[in-house]
């Protein structure tokens, strides 16, 4: 099992820390784990992403070119890297900030309005645990548990209750 | 089971110089190894050790030279174009001989280049990189754990051989997270030299004196043999790699650093398909593991080196190798990071 993850989207989004979550929660089930930001010119606003290999291997580069899975949470980011993915490759897109103009058939896309859904919650800041639960429920890569167990460490107990809310939501669309 | 945590390796380089009694941090910010200053900012502090956040990396690498010289264990840190810069305050440590330890995470060069992953200050780490005839002990490491170790490493090393210690990782090396364990498992044990060199306050001795002007006639001269002496005794003593295969290869792959970790991806593939295939990863970059590169390149058919940058560590490959098989070079330069497609057909290809 090798599973190349990027997860793009504005500065301010939370790309950092899905990525991030991602990385601990597969560092708690004892599988190899590499984390790498994007660290151009970045700005507020600007788009930004963050890698994550998970392999059951010893990782070689921690940077990736062709994903198997993207998890895109604006338009910049989806046009960047719908073309990069690898065949049979996961696309998973927030629908409310990217429109989804598909060109490609051998992607298997995965729509979810994470922005939307998060405001329902009473914080568009928690779009990104959604869209990180819909990918625990489609690529099973890690468990639930593992990720809610890894939360804690990135997000401060004051959010913890609404990320575990907006993380179970996103699992169980 | 094991305990392990989430590090960067800019974070890992700041908690292996904690660990090894690091009392004086100076440093001016510049990416790609900024995580590496912030995180000295916060455990220095922690610690009541000394942290300066200084006007320049001039001053800085200047800063060090101070605090080596009155005792301290001493870092400072930077990318690429502020190391350029530290360069005139390196060659004083070592004509000084004073211990430290400087980390360069290298980016894109020349000039102000970009803050992609580079390994083009090669040259600039290993043959000097100031005025004089000197070298600096050269670290590099490959991994987030490596990061940590090797930088506790280089300040035993600075202290026992009184001479500058680099560590030269690259934008990935310091960016990337990894799981490592040792930071919390085996705490390694501080050595203390003693230091009867030191400037601490002559009361009740003679003064000593710490400079690198030698004008009296044929001091100079002598200064530097007393350097050379110490430079081959730290070839013969200071030789460090990590070796893949070698029993039974014919062809070899060289590289180290970032670089080296997608090679053995590159190794295990082609072993898989029966290739005989080997690697042969510098952890010291200087001094340089010239010997086991001469003894095997004599059963070799070729030797494949791999750098991010035109072909630097190739050039001592190729000195160690003393025309005894082929030897042939990929690089990617400017911020480029070779990918194991690339390399792999690149050794199909020979």
């Amino acid at each position: 099992m090798k599973e190349e993850v990027i997860c793009a989207g504005f500065g301010g989004q939370g790309i950092m820390v899905l990525g991030k979550i991602l990385a601990l929660a597969a560092m708690k089930e004892d599988k190899f784990v590499t984390w790498m930001p994007s660290y151009g010119a970045e700005v507020r606003g600007g788009t930004a992403h963050s890698m994550v290999v998970i392999s059951d291997r010893e990782i070689t580069s921690p940077v990736i070119t062709n994903p198997t899975t993207a998890i895109v949470m604006n338009q910049p980011s989806l046009d960047k890297f719908l073309p990069k993915t690898k065949a049979q490759g996961l696309v998973i897109v927030n629908t409310s900030l990217a429109k989804v103009n598909p060109t490609r058939k051998d992607l298997e896309i995965l729509k979810v309005p994470a922005t939307e859904m998060a405001a329902k919650l009473g914080n568009i800041k928690v779009a990104n645990m959604i869209i990180l639960g819909a990918y625990l429920a489609k690529r099973k890569t890690l468990s639930l548990e593992s990720v809610l167990n890894a939360l804690p460490e990135t997000i401060s107990a004051e959010f913890l209750e609404l990320n575990e809310i907006a993380l179970r939501t996103g699992f169980n669309l | 089971m094991k305990e392990r945590i989430l590090l960067c390796g800019n974070e890992a380089i700041g908690e292996g110089a904690i660990q090894a009694g690091c009392q004086f941090y100076a440093g001016y910010p510049i990416t790609p190894q900024n995580e590496l200053t912030a995180y000295m900012a916060r455990r220095m502090n922690e610690e009541g050790r000394v942290f300066i956040q200084s006007e320049s990396e001039i001053s800085a690498i200047n800063m060090v030279f101070g605090a080596s010289l009155a005792g301290a264990r001493a870092m400072t840190s930077s990318s690429s174009p502020g190391i350029s810069l530290k360069q005139e305050g390196i060659s004083y440590l070592v004509g000084c001989e004073l211990p430290a330890v400087i980390i360069n995470i290298m980016r894109g060069g020349p000039g102000l280049g970009n803050i992609a992953p580079s390994q083009a200050d090669y040259f600039q780490a290993t043959k000097g990189g100031g005025h004089g005839d000197y070298h600096t002990i050269v670290l590099a490491p490959s991994s987030v754990e490596e990061a940590f170790s090797l930088t506790f490493l280089a300040f035993d090393l600075a202290d026992l051989y009184r001479n500058p210690v680099i560590i030269l990782g690259d934008g990935v090396l310091g960016q990337m997270m990894e799981p490592v364990s040792q930071i919390q498992n085996s705490r390694p044990k501080v050595k203390n030299y003693s230091k009867d060199w030191i400037l601490n306050g002559c009361r009740g001795r003679n003064p000593r004196i710490i400079r690198s002007l030698l004008l009296g006639e044929g001091e100079l001269e002598k200064h530097n043999q007393r350097l050379q002496k110490k430079f081959k005794e730290i070839k013969e003593k200071e030789v460090r790699f990590e070796a893949l295969y070698l029993e039974d290869a014919d062809f070899i792959l060289v590289s180290y650093g970032t670089v080296s970790r997608i090679c053995k991806a590159v190794v295990s593939n082609l072993r898989s398909l029966g290739k005989k295939i080997g690697l042969i990863r510098p952890v010291s970059l200087w001094p340089f593991p010239e010997e086991i590169i001469k003894k095997t390149a004599k059963r070799l058919k070729g030797i494949l080196v791999v750098e991010m940058s035109a072909g630097q560590m190739l050039e001592d490959v190729k000195i160690s190798v003393e025309g005894a098989c082929p030897v042939y070079f990929y690089g990617r330069m400017g911020g480029g990071v070779p990918t194991e497609e690339e390399i792999f057909k690149q050794v199909i290809a020979l």
